[in-house]
């Protein structure tokens, strides 16, 4: 129907248009995204400036400063350990209230608003709240432990639970919100499926452990990665409860960034140390992308 | 009732009661003066004292307006800006596509709150410090916004966009007419996840912002609880349950959108 040359003005006009639909986000994605992207990359690899002394090239100083400097060694031990923990705790709590609030029980509704509910908070109010409980002395849980015969502890000023109670506030904050998926996963379990392993005399745990598992197995993948992405950018929390003292046995690897840059104010370092965080949290996040296909495959 | 069924509501139950307890305590706490919030009487005095106190002791009334502004100004520009980019990828051929498409999807790997180093010196070098533009900017343009809508916009059948074409709607009319009812859906759970993804940021409303007149409620309630008010726990509760109110109350009204926006919008 059209010639060639219709053919191409059409083409040009519709690049011309799609162009001006896209400049807004592409201009902000440039400022905002992109470029700091590059720049924090050029930053990690020159010095941080300092009175007369300006920036200059530094090659991979603030990595080999890294290697040697233990407090980060700490950060990034502190930080696998909290995932290693946090994670497993999670995504079994979620779980279980999942399977629970699949099971047709009474008191459903309400049951799942109680699990749900720490979602919905910003986390620098949920650790205020737990703040009172871990109160030397008159917090709930040394009272608790009092009542016990137990003696209380200082649970957020002892390096030997500090990160731990950081890490429940964590768990009981987003386990709710994981319960979410598996929820909508369970349900998407074709009843038949069931009832055939029931037929064929499967307990319980059978069905459980050899058909609900493998089903739900890409939800689970999807939950891992977008708690490990959380494990590693878990912040907020620890302005409110440590600020990853005592002598830094809670502080994570975006804390230390923030100390770095807006505390210690040198900002190549913490540039190199932002590096690694989006080496990590990149990582995590193509992980998901290139098995984003295979999930949509699998159900 | 089965057995097996009474263990299974027992469990839930117990599960239930063991994650709702710090608000409950919270909620205790807010209503009951110092001395009676240690020892649980169910006898003790209710008061709204507390309220009045933490509302005098920080202006959590700005912070209050700062944060709805800023949630506001957030999600309109995301919506506006998510749209138009979502509608080009959807619907145009053009050169550069798949090009632009990916350098899109770079803020899927690198999120803003990665870059706060960076940003704020972008920030500091437009003379934006303590602007509430300043705690939006960033997120504007939202890569999983854009692929949301995409993914939707994909989905409307070309019979009636051609038919609203032929009948001579322009890009924008078509947009408007055709792919935003159509999409109404994924345009409130986006909405919905946004508002309370951004209610909840904090680090960075901490560092662009210095001053009590641009700080947001997180912010407001960090800097309350920690510099001023010591071991005051009533008033520290009161603070954070303000903090959290309205969206927990707005949780409680529409459960049912919340839980299944947040599910559509998989996570953020």
């Amino acid at each position: 129907m059209l010639n060639p040359k219709q053919g191409a003005r059409r083409a040009w006009r519709q690049t011309l248009l799609a162009w001006a639909l896209l400049a807004p986000a592409l201009l902000l994605l440039t400022t905002f995204t992109l470029y700091p992207a590059l720049s924090t990359l050029w930053q990690s690899v020159m010095s941080t400036p300092s009175g007369q002394q300006p920036t200059q090239f530094v090659g991979t100083r603030h990595f080999a400063q890294m290697l040697a400097d233990p407090v980060f060694r700490q950060v990034m031990r502190n930080n696998l350990l909290y995932a290693l923990v946090s994670i497993p705790a999670s995504i079994a709590l979620a779980l279980l209230m999942a399977l629970l609030m699949n099971a047709r029980i009474p008191g459903r509704a309400l049951a799942r608003m109680a699990y749900f509910t720490p979602t919905v908070l910003p986390l620098v109010a949920a650790a205020n709240i737990w703040l009172f409980f871990y109160t030397p002395g008159y917090g709930l849980l040394d009272q608790f432990m009092h009542g016990l015969g137990l003696p209380g502890r200082n649970w957020l000023g002892e390096p030997a639970t500090a990160l731990w109670a950081v890490t429940v506030v964590a768990v009981w904050k987003q386990a709710g919100f994981f319960m979410i998926f598996y929820l909508a996963a369970l349900q998407n379990i074709p009843q038949h499926l069931i009832d055939a392993a029931r037929i064929e005399g499967a307990s319980a745990w059978q069905v459980f452990h050899r058909v609900t598992l493998p089903l739900i197995g890409p939800t689970t993948l999807f939950i891992l990665i977008n708690a490990v992405i959380g494990a590693f950018s878990l912040v907020d929390a620890l302005f409110v409860l440590t600020n990853g003292g005592p002598d830094n046995s809670s502080n994570l690897l975006l804390y230390y960034i923030y100390q770095n840059a807006f505390q210690y104010w040198d900002t190549g370092y913490a540039a190199a140390l932002t590096v690694v965080l989006i080496a990590i949290l990149g990582l995590a996040s193509w992980v998901q992308f290139a098995s984003m296909g295979r999930r949509t495959h699998y159900q | 009732m089965k057995p097996a069924t009474s263990l299974l509501t027992l469990s839930a139950w117990a599960l239930a009661l063991l994650w709702i307890m710090p608000l409950l305590f919270a909620l205790w706490a807010a209503f009951h003066q110092a001395a009676d919030v240690a020892h649980f009487s169910l006898l003790a005095p209710l008061t709204l004292d507390n309220f009045a106190r933490a509302w005098k002791a920080a202006p959590f009334a700005r912070y209050f307006l700062n944060t709805f502004l800023v949630v506001t100004l957030i999600l309109a520009a995301q919506l506006v800006v998510c749209v138009l980019a979502a509608y080009a990828f959807a619907r145009y051929r053009f050169a550069g596509r798949s090009l632009l498409f990916a350098l899109v999807m770079v803020q899927l790997l690198v999120m803003p709150n990665m870059l706060i180093v960076e940003n704020y010196h972008t920030m500091a070098q437009l003379g934006l410090i303590n602007h509430l533009l300043a705690i939006g900017l960033p997120y504007f343009a939202s890569a999983f916004g854009i692929f949301l809508l995409r993914q939707i916009f994909l989905s409307v059948p070309h019979e009636l966009v051609d038919a609203a074409s032929i009948e001579g709607a322009g890009p924008l009319a078509v947009l408007w007419h055709v792919y935003l009812p159509l999409a109404r859906p994924v345009l409130v759970a986006y909405g919905l996840v946004s508002v309370s993804y951004h209610w909840n940021d904090f680090l960075w409303p901490l560092i662009v912002t210095n001053s009590p007149d641009s700080r947001v409620l997180t912010v407001g309630l960090q800097v309350f609880s920690t510099a001023d008010q010591g071991v005051d726990w009533p008033l520290i509760s009161t603070a954070a349950l303000m903090t959290s109110a309205p969206l927990l109350v707005a949780f409680l009204l529409f459960q049912r959108h919340f839980v299944q926006s947040f599910m559509r919008a998989g996570i953020r």
